[in-house]
C-alpha cells in the first residue's frame, strides 16, 4: 500500500456535510432551555422592573407581597452587594441605591406560579426619587450632564479598557496614526459627515430562559440559553462570593443567539432569587416585551467622519469620532468601542488616522455584543462617506475601492502589517455579480433602480488570551465523542466541529457525535460563543485534541506491530500500515487496548485526547495612539453588493438582488458558510429597512413582534448569491477563519449607496422606512 | 380558577387533560403533554414559533384556548413523521439547509405542510405569502422557501 494512495479517500474538511442537529431539529426532539421539565417543585419567578430611567431608590416595601400565599420568596439589591460584569463591573444583579434605565431590576419574586409571581410585584411598593436622565450620548459627554456612575472610579476593570472616572464616559479610546492635520492640506477632496445610528436588537426567536437551583450546601445548578455558559460560571460565582466549581451551568442548543445570550445578562437574577428557597428549581422566562425592554440591545452610535484623498483618490487622511450611547451599563460595550477604535479606518490602508471612540453611559435600555460587535454601526456612515469621496474625486467607487482597499501586507491602522487578504478578490466579484457599471431599467415608470456596494472588516474582539479546550473520546464501536464548551447558536458549530474531528483523527464524519448539552462540570473550558471565533479557535483545539487521541492509539499499534508510528495511518476508522499493510479497525482497540501475544498481558487502554488552544501573540495598544505590534488575530474581510428599486409614489424600497463575498479562509462546510452569508445579508438588511427600538424618554415604544419589524419571507430579495473566497488564515484549522458576524456589517451602507444611485438622496441613519425615504425625495424635489 | 376536562386527539392518539380556563394549547401541549416540541416565542400571535395544525388548519397555538380544542385533531411537529419516515418537508429542510438554531422550525414546518396539503405545486410568492406569519432570524428564509420547493418535488 502507498502512502499516497491514503489521499484520495475524501476528506470531510470543504464537504456539505448534513446538519449533525438537522433530524433533532426538524423532529421536535431538539431541547432548547424552556423545553427540561422540573415538574412541581418548579417556582416562577418574576421581576419588579424601574419604571423610570434614572432615580434613586428611597424605600422598597415587600411585606404586602411577602404575605400573598403562593409567594415563596422575594429578593431585592440588598441582599446581593456584589459587582457583576465581564470587561467593567458596573451592575449590580438588583438595584441597590439607584436605578439606571426603564426596566432595571429592582425586586424578584419566587411563586408557586407565575400568575401569583406577576400579582405579588404589583404589591412591592418602591418610593423614587426622579433624576435627570441622560438620554444622548453627546450630552452624556457635557460637564451638563448628570453623572450615571458616581462611582466609576472604583469598579474593577480589564487593563485595555479606559474610563474616565467623574464622567459618564467609560472608555475613551484613541488612535493617533501619522499627522492627520497637517495632511488635509495635501487633499483635493474632503469628505465630512455625521450619521446617527438607532439602537436595534438581536430578537432571537427564543426568548431568555434561565432556571436556577440552589442546594443545600449552597452549590448552584443553572441550566439556560447561553453562548457563554462559562463566562456565567465565572462572573456569577464571582459576584455571590462562591466558588467557581460550586457554580454548574447547563447549557443546552440556543434558539438563535447574535450575542444576545453572551455574557450575563438576565442569569444571575434567577440565581440570586433561588439561593433563598434552596432545594427548588426557579424559573426566570422572559416574555417577548420584557425582552424587548430589558434584554441587551445594539447600542445607538452618533458618529462623525472627516475623510479626504488627493487628486488620484488615495486615501490620505481620516479622522473620526464616535459617541456610543451604550445604556445603563457598558459592562460589555466598553469593548465596542474599544473594537470599533482599531478598526476605524474602515478596510483601507489610510497614512494618517485620528479617531476618538467613546463609550458613554445613558439612561437608555443596557448596549451589550450584537453581530458585528460594532462594525455594521461603524460601517454604516464610514463606506457611505468612501462613495462620497470617490463621487467627488470623480472615480467610479469601486475603482476608488480597488485602489485603497486592504491587501497582504498593508499597514493598518494600528501599524501593524495586514495578513494574507482576499479583500481585493471579493470586491471583483461582488462588482462582477451586480453587474456594477450597468444599468438595467426599472419594472415601471413610477420606479428608480440603482446599485450599492461596500466592503467590511472585521476582527474578533476579545481578552487578548481567549482561550478554547476540547477532548475527544471513542466508544467500544469506534464512534468519536467530541468534547467541546462552544455552543450551537444556529451558525453549525456543532457540524464543523464534527467535520474537523472525523478529518484529523481518521474517522468517517457519520460516526462523530459532540457531548451535549454544554456542561460546565464535564464540557471542556470555552471563553465564550462570540465573536466568530469557534471555528478557528475551538477548532484548533479539536484538531490538537484529535491528534492527540490519534497518537495514542498509533503508539499501542505500533508497539504491538512492532512498527513506527510513521508508517501508520487512521483511515475510516481503521489503522492501517503502509508497510506491513496490516489493518485494525479502532473498535474496542480503543477501550480495551490490545493483548500481548501468547496471552502475556495487554497494551493501551480506554483513549481519551485533550488539548487546548488560546493565542499568544496579541500585544496591548498605547493607550494615547492606538498603535502597537499585533491588536487582534486576524480579520476576516468582504463585500457586499445591492440592486433596489425605489417606489417613487410610496418611497418604499425592494431589494432585488443581495450579492456576498467573504474571505473565510478556508470553507470546513461550504453550503453551511453561504447559508451564514444569506442569513446574515437579510438580518442587515432588516436592518437597514425596517428595525429601530423606538426610545421616547428613556421608554421603549414598540415593544412587540407587531411594531418593531423584522424581515419576512415576503421581504427578501428573489436573487441572494454568495460567494466564498478562500486565502489561508496562517493558524486557522486547514487555513479556516470566522465568518458568522461578519455577514450583516456591509449591508447598510450597500444599501444606502445604491439607494442614492437610485433617487440621489442620503439619510443621516437607518431604517430607510418608505416614510422617510417618501418625504427624503419630496424634499429633493424628485417628488410633488 | 374554573377547570374543564378536554379530549383531543393529539397526533393520532387520544388524551384526555384537564386544563384551567385560562390556559392556552400551545401551554397545554408544551406543560401538560410535554410536547415541546411547539415553542413559544411571543405568546402574542406573532411570531409563529407555536403553529399547529388544529382540525387541519395551521394556527398560532398561543392564541387558541385549551378548552376551544374539547373534540378537536392536533398535528404538532413531533406528529409529522411516521414510524420511522421523516414527512417529505422535513427530509426537504435537512437537505435544502432549511434549519439553523431550529427554533422557528416546528412552526415553518406546520405551516409549509399545510401550505402543500392545500397547494401541491404552490408558486414562489405562494410559498413566501404562506410563510409570512413564521419569523425566522437566522437562515433569511432563503433556504426554507428552497426546501417547499423541493418537498413539492417529492411529494
Amino acid at each position: 500500500m502507498e502512502k499516497a494512495n491514503t489521499q484520495n479517500i475524501p476528506s470531510p474538511i470543504g464537504e456539505n456535510k448534513q446538519r449533525i442537529d438537522a433530524r433533532d431539529k426538524v423532529t421536535g426532539a431538539a431541547i432548547y432551555a424552556d423545553d427540561f421539565q422540573f415538574g412541581n417543585s418548579l417556582l416562577h419567578a418574576r421581576i419588579k422592573r424601574s419604571p423610570h430611567p434614572h432615580a434613586l431608590i428611597k424605600k422598597i416595601d415587600t411585606t404586602k407581597a411577602r404575605a400573598l400565599p403562593g409567594v415563596k420568596a422575594i429578593v431585592t439589591g440588598e441582599d446581593f452587594p456584589g459587582y457583576i460584569g465581564l470587561y467593567l463591573q458596573d451592575r449590580f444583579i438588583f438595584c441597590r441605591e439607584r436605578v439606571r434605565y426603564v426596566g432595571d431590576p429592582v425586586a424578584g419574586v419566587a411563586a408557586i406560579s407565575e400568575e401569583i409571581a406577576q400579582k405579588a410585584l404589583d404589591m412591592i411598593e418602591v418610593e423614587c426619587e426622579i433624576l435627570e436622565p441622560v438620554l444622548d450620548p453627546e450630552f452624556g459627554v457635557s460637564p451638563k450632564a448628570p453623572l450615571i456612575h458616581p462611582d466609576l472610579g472604583q469598579y474593577v476593570v480589564a487593563s485595555f479598557i479606559l474610563p474616565k472616572p467623574g464622567t459618564n464616559i467609560s472608555n475613551h479610546f484613541k488612535i493617533r496614526k501619522g499627522d492627520v492635520d497637517s495632511a488635509w492640506e495635501k487633499c483635493a477632496a474632503i469628505v465630512e459627515r455625521k450619521y446617527r445610528i438607532p439602537h436595534i436588537q438581536h430578537v432571537p426567536i427564543e426568548p431568555h430562559v434561565a432556571i436556577a437551583k440552589v442546594d443545600e450546601s449552597g452549590g448552584v445548578t443553572l441550566w439556560g440559553s447561553s453562548q457563554s455558559p462559562f463566562a456565567q460560571r465565572n462572573l456569577i460565582a464571582q459576584s455571590m462570593g462562591i466558588s467557581q466549581s460550586d457554580m454548574r451551568v447547563i447549557a443546552p442548543i440556543v434558539g438563535g443567539g447574535f450575542g444576545s445570550k453572551a455574557g450575563v445578562s438576565m442569569e444571575a437574577l434567577a440565581v440570586a432569587i433561588a439561593t433563598k428557597v434552596k432545594g427548588r428549581p426557579v424559573k426566570l422566562l422572559l416574555t417577548r416585551e420584557e425582552e424587548f425592554f430589558t434584554a441587551f440591545v445594539r447600542q445607538g452610535l452618533v458618529a462623525y467622519f472627516k475623510m479626504g484623498c488627493d487628486e488620484k483618490g488615495r486615501l490620505l487622511a481620516v479622522e473620526n469620532r464616535f459617541y456610543w450611547d451604550a445604556g445603563a451599563y457598558t459592562e460589555y460595550g466598553v469593548n465596542i468601542t474599544r473594537a470599533s477604535g482599531y478598526s476605524s479606518s474602515g478596510p483601507y490602508e489610510v497614512p494618517n488616522v485620528k479617531t476618538d471612540s467613546y463609550c458613554v453611559y445613558t439612561n437608555h435600555p443596557v448596549g451589550g455584543p450584537m453581530r458585528g460587535f460594532g462594525m455594521p454601526e461603524m460601517h454604516a456612515g464610514l463606506e457611505q462617506c468612501i462613495d462620497e469621496l470617490a463621487l467627488q474625486i470623480g472615480m467610479d467607487a469601486v475603482a476608488f475601492r480597488k485602489l485603497n482597499c486592504l491587501k497582504t501586507g498593508s499597514i493598518l491602522v494600528t501599524g501593524s502589517k495586514m495578513h494574507p487578504t482576499g479583500l481585493p478578490q471579493c470586491v471583483e466579484i461582488v462588482a462582477e455579480a451586480i453587474g456594477w457599471g450597468k444599468k438595467s431599467p426599472p419594472s415601471a415608470p413610477h420606479k428608480r433602480r440603482g446599485k450599492g456596494l461596500a466592503l467590511m472588516w472585521k476582527a474578533p474582539a476579545m481578552p487578548p488570551n481567549a482561550g478554547s479546550s476540547a477532548w475527544v473520546e471513542l466508544a467500544e464501536d469506534g464512534t468519536l465523542n467530541v468534547g467541546v464548551g462552544g455552543q450551537e447558536i444556529g451558525q453549525g458549530v456543532f457540524t464543523v466541529a464534527a467535520q474537523m474531528a472525523a478529518a484529523a483523527l481518521g474517522v468517517p464524519y457519520e460516526s462523530v457525535r459532540i457531548a451535549t448539552p454544554i456542561d460546565t462540570r464535564y464540557s471542556p473550558y470555552e471563553w465564550q460563543t462570540v465573536a466568530s471565533r469557534l471555528t478557528w479557535s475551538m477548532g484548533n483545539a479539536i484538531v490538537r485534541a484529535a491528534k492527540d487521541a490519534r497518537r495514542q492509539i498509533l503508539e499501542v499499534v505500533a508497539e504491538a506491530w512492532e512498527e513506527t508510528i510513521e508508517d501508520l495511518d487512521i483511515v475510516n476508522g481503521v489503522v492501517i500500515s503502509f508497510k506491513s499493510e496490516k489493518e485494525i479497525p479502532l473498535k474496542n482497540l480503543v477501550i480495551y487496548g490490545l493483548p500481548k501475544p501468547g496471552d502475556q498481558g495487554w497494551r493501551g487502554g480506554p483513549v481519551i485526547g485533550r488539548s487546548n488552544f488560546m493565542p499568544t501573540y496579541v500585544t496591548g495598544l498605547d493607550p494615547e495612539t492606538g498603535q502597537g505590534e499585533r491588536a487582534v488575530v486576524h480579520y476576516t474581510t468582504g463585500a457586499q453588493a445591492v440592486e433596489l428599486e425605489v417606489d417613487l409614489d410610496t418611497g418604499r424600497i425592494e431589494i432585488l438582488k443581495g450579492v456576498s463575498a467573504f474571505d473565510v479562509g478556508k470553507a470546513i462546510n461550504p453550503e453551511m458558510v453561504k447559508a451564514q452569508m444569506e442569513g446574515g445579508f437579510v438580518q442587515g438588511m432588516s436592518s437597514a429597512l425596517f428595525e429601530i427600538l423606538q426610545l421616547k424618554g428613556g421608554v421603549v415604544q414598540n415593544p412587540s413582534f407587531v411594531d418593531y419589524r423584522i424581515a419576512t419571507s415576503a421581504d427578501i430579495p428573489k436573487d441572494l448569491q454568495a460567494y466564498i473566497v478562500e486565502v489561508a488564515q496562517d493558524d486557522g484549522p486547514w487555513g479556516a477563519r470566522g465568518i458568522g458576524e461578519h455577514s450583516m456589517v456591509p449591508t447598510i451602507p450597500a444599501i444606502a449607496n445604491a439607494i442614492y444611485d437610485a433617487v440621489g438622496v442620503r439619510f443621516e441613519g437607518p431604517p430607510f422606512t418608505a416614510e422617510k425615504v417618501y418625504l427624503a425625495m419630496q424634499d429633493a424635489g424628485l417628488i410633488e | 380558577m374554573a377547570f374543564h376536562k378536554v379530549n383531543v386527539t393529539i397526533n393520532g392518539e387520544m388524551e384526555q387533560v384537564v386544563v384551567p380556563s385560562n390556559m392556552t394549547l400551545m401551554r397545554m401541549l408544551r406543560e401538560i403533554l410535554a410536547f415541546t416540541g411547539t415553542k413559544n416565542g411571543c405568546s402574542a400571535g406573532e411570531c409563529g414559533a407555536c403553529t399547529v395544525l388544529l382540525n387541519g388548519e395551521p394556527v398560532n397555538s398561543c392564541m387558541v384556548l385549551a378548552v376551544e380544542c374539547d373534540g378537536t385533531e392536533i398535528i404538532t411537529v413531533e406528529g409529522l413523521a411516521g414510524d420511522k419516515q421523516l414527512d417529505p418537508i422535513q427530509e426537504a429542510m435537512i437537505q435544502e439547509g432549511g434549519v439553523q438554531c431550529g427554533f422557528c422550525t416546528p412552526g415553518i414546518l406546520i405551516s409549509s405542510y399545510a401550505l402543500l396539503k392545500r397547494n401541491p405545486n404552490p408558486s414562489e410568492d405562494e410559498i413566501r405569502e404562506a410563510l409570512v406569519g413564521n419569523l425566522c432570524r437566522c437562515t433569511g428564509y432563503v433556504r426554507i422557501i428552497e426546501s417547499v420547493k423541493e418537498a413539492a418535488k417529492r411529494s
